[in-house]
């Protein structure tokens, strides 16, 4: 009984403190007050001021999109990678494995500051800015290694006999690819998507380093608003965000809930019968 | 199956934005831009050989390496807890620890300012109740304390997933040959949870190490970390090879921990049979 009150205390405390920041922010996109600390009253006109703010809907338009477009091309290279690799004899696919966790263990300064320097090296050739486009390549090439991460354990788990009876059934390879392998590692491309989409929206190094001429998202956004005091607006947004994953999650959770009842409903049906 | 051309995309993806670019960074690190262009030279990693950028690397290392002891010391209980029987089935629990990390992390970082100020949230309260204040912000305290906050997930989760797959039965087995609960981890879960602590050592540590965001946010602007200097040095002095230098002596004495992390890990694991 103490021990379960310990634990229980326990948790609550570290919960306590990761959510502790949260709570302030959301309490404060209703702040009547812009500075942050002091609280003078309950308003709505920060989420108002967010449907005017361009600067805001730029910044989470980028974001949007660069996160969408660059899990997209991600998870094609990737699963693509993925399945290349899986069909590598061993030394091979030892050194392009290798290759893959690069980026992934490499600090994100170091990534970005890197890539900055090649897209500088590139545009000394052609002419290339740093913008929206160096952002989204940066984007894709720190997604595709959690792609094939996710989709690799999947391509072990499957039968390679099922793609050879494709075969034999009369299936071209490319037929086989489709309606054999894809469908069987559907759930590692999902959840790789969903990381590399989670990922990029979360980003602020890489982009720091490789965007340029006035191409922002939202972390940047807020990093430069840090130094003259973040407006109430970006607490109203991120507020938003925040609902919104939860909502998101809640309906997966019932839905889920939901699907696991049917199941056992099934199951006892059946052996009442 | 011979699909190994599928993955040629992805090896020419990676050959121009992460092979070039490691290369780069090799080549701006041992060469000095003059009149002429560029030269090889080990002028840059002289210039490192400074009492000042020193201090600062070992104030780096120092504080990172705080902070991902705090982090194993406050993290290993609540995975612990997590993982007992009393939480294991409850999912919810374990997501309340990651949907933190969806907010964005500048921002939650950026709260800590209004709960630390001098007359924030934490000292009005503290004064209420006639309390001493605290005034940590803009000081080592407050890096730490925002990177514990933004990496006690990383180190939480990799100990929860290896606790979840430990086998009950070993803990009562354990139990029923009358080890008191302290033996019983000491023996069974401790060792068991070895993996899951090295790679939550390193995934906290790693990031800690590079910061320059955590360290401007609440340890002020002229604030320096290994990172601050590295952003600096490409942002702001426009001396790329000089910010080339210390990156990679950062990589270096990263991989010398990771290096030794897994030694440790191996050491664990064959070390039995030695002793």
């Amino acid at each position: 009984m103490v021990k379960k009150v310990i634990m229980k205390s326990y948790l609550g405390l570290i919960l306590l403190f990761m959510y502790l920041p949260i709570v302030v922010l959301i309490a404060f996109s209703f702040n009547k007050s812009k500075s942050r600390g002091n609280w003078t009253g309950f308003t709505f006109k920060w989420y108002e001021e967010l449907f005017r703010n361009s600067q805001i809907k730029d910044a989470l338009y980028n974001t949007i999109i660069i996160a969408l477009l660059s899990s997209v091309i991600a998870v094609v290279i990737g699963t693509l990678a993925a399945i290349g690799i899986h069909s590598m004899k061993k030394v091979k696919k030892t050194a392009v494995m290798n290759l893959t966790y690069l980026p992934v263990l490499n600090p994100d300064i170091v990534t970005g500051v890197s890539l900055m320097l090649m897209f500088v090296f590139i545009g000394t050739f052609v002419k290339m800015q740093m913008g929206f486009l160096t952002m989204l390549l940066a984007h894709v090439t720190f997604n595709i290694p959690y792609v094939i991460l996710s989709v690799l354990p999947k391509l072990k788990q499957m039968n390679t006999n099922l793609y050879e009876a494709a075969l034999d059934l009369g299936a071209s390879s490319s037929y086989a690819l489709r309606k054999v392998i894809i469908p069987e590692i559907m759930p590692g491309i999902v959840s790789g998507f969903l990381m590399a989409i989670t990922l990029s929206i979360d980003d602020f190094v890489i982009s720091y380093f490789t965007t340029g001429s006035g191409v922002s998202n939202l972390s940047i956004t807020i990093y430069s608003m840090a130094r003259t005091g973040v407006k109430p607006t970006i607490n109203a947004l991120s507020t938003l965000m925040f609902g919104g994953v939860l909502l998101l999650l809640f309906i997966i959770n019932i839905r889920s809930d939901r699907e696991e009842k049917k199941r056992k409903s099934i199951k006892t049906g059946g052996m009442e019968v | 199956m011979k699909k190994k051309w599928l993955s040629y995309p992805y090896l020419v993806w990676m050959a121009i934005f992460i092979i070039i670019p490691s290369l780069l960074i090799l080549f701006y690190g041992f060469t000095v831009k003059d009149e002429q262009g560029f030269r090889f030279s080990l002028q840059n990693f002289y210039r490192f050989c400074d009492p000042i950028f020193f201090s600062v690397l070992f104030k780096s290392l120092w504080l990172a390496l705080l902070s991902t002891f705090v982090c194993l010391i406050v993290g290993y209980p609540v995975a612990l807890i997590l993982a007992s029987k009393e939480y294991s089935k409850k999912t919810t629990m374990s997501m309340l620890f990651i949907i933190p990390m969806w907010m964005n992390f500048l921002l939650r970082t950026y709260a800590w300012l209004t709960l630390l100020e001098k007359h924030g949230i934490i000292n009005s309260i503290l004064s209420f109740f006639h309390l001493p204040t605290i005034n940590i912000l803009y000081t080592n305290g407050a890096v730490v304390l925002g990177m514990v906050y933004n990496f006690l997930p990383f180190m939480i989760l990799p100990i929860y997933s290896v606790l979840m797959k430990v086998d009950n039965k070993l803990v009562e087995a354990a139990q029923d040959l009358g080890g008191n609960w302290v033996t019983v981890f000491r023996k069974v879960i401790l060792p068991l949870s070895l993996p899951g602590v090295m790679s939550g050592l390193t995934m906290v540590f790693m990031p800690a190490v590079t910061t320059f965001v955590i360290s401007k946010l609440l340890g002020g602007a002229q604030y320096t970390l290994i990172g601050n200097l590295i952003e600096r040095q490409f942002l702001t002095v426009y001396d790329w090879n000089f910010g080339a230098a210390i990156s990679i002596i950062m990589m270096i004495f990263i991989l010398i921990s990771i290096a030794i992390m897994s030694r440790f890990d191996e050491d664990k694991g064959g070390g039995a049979a030695l002793w």
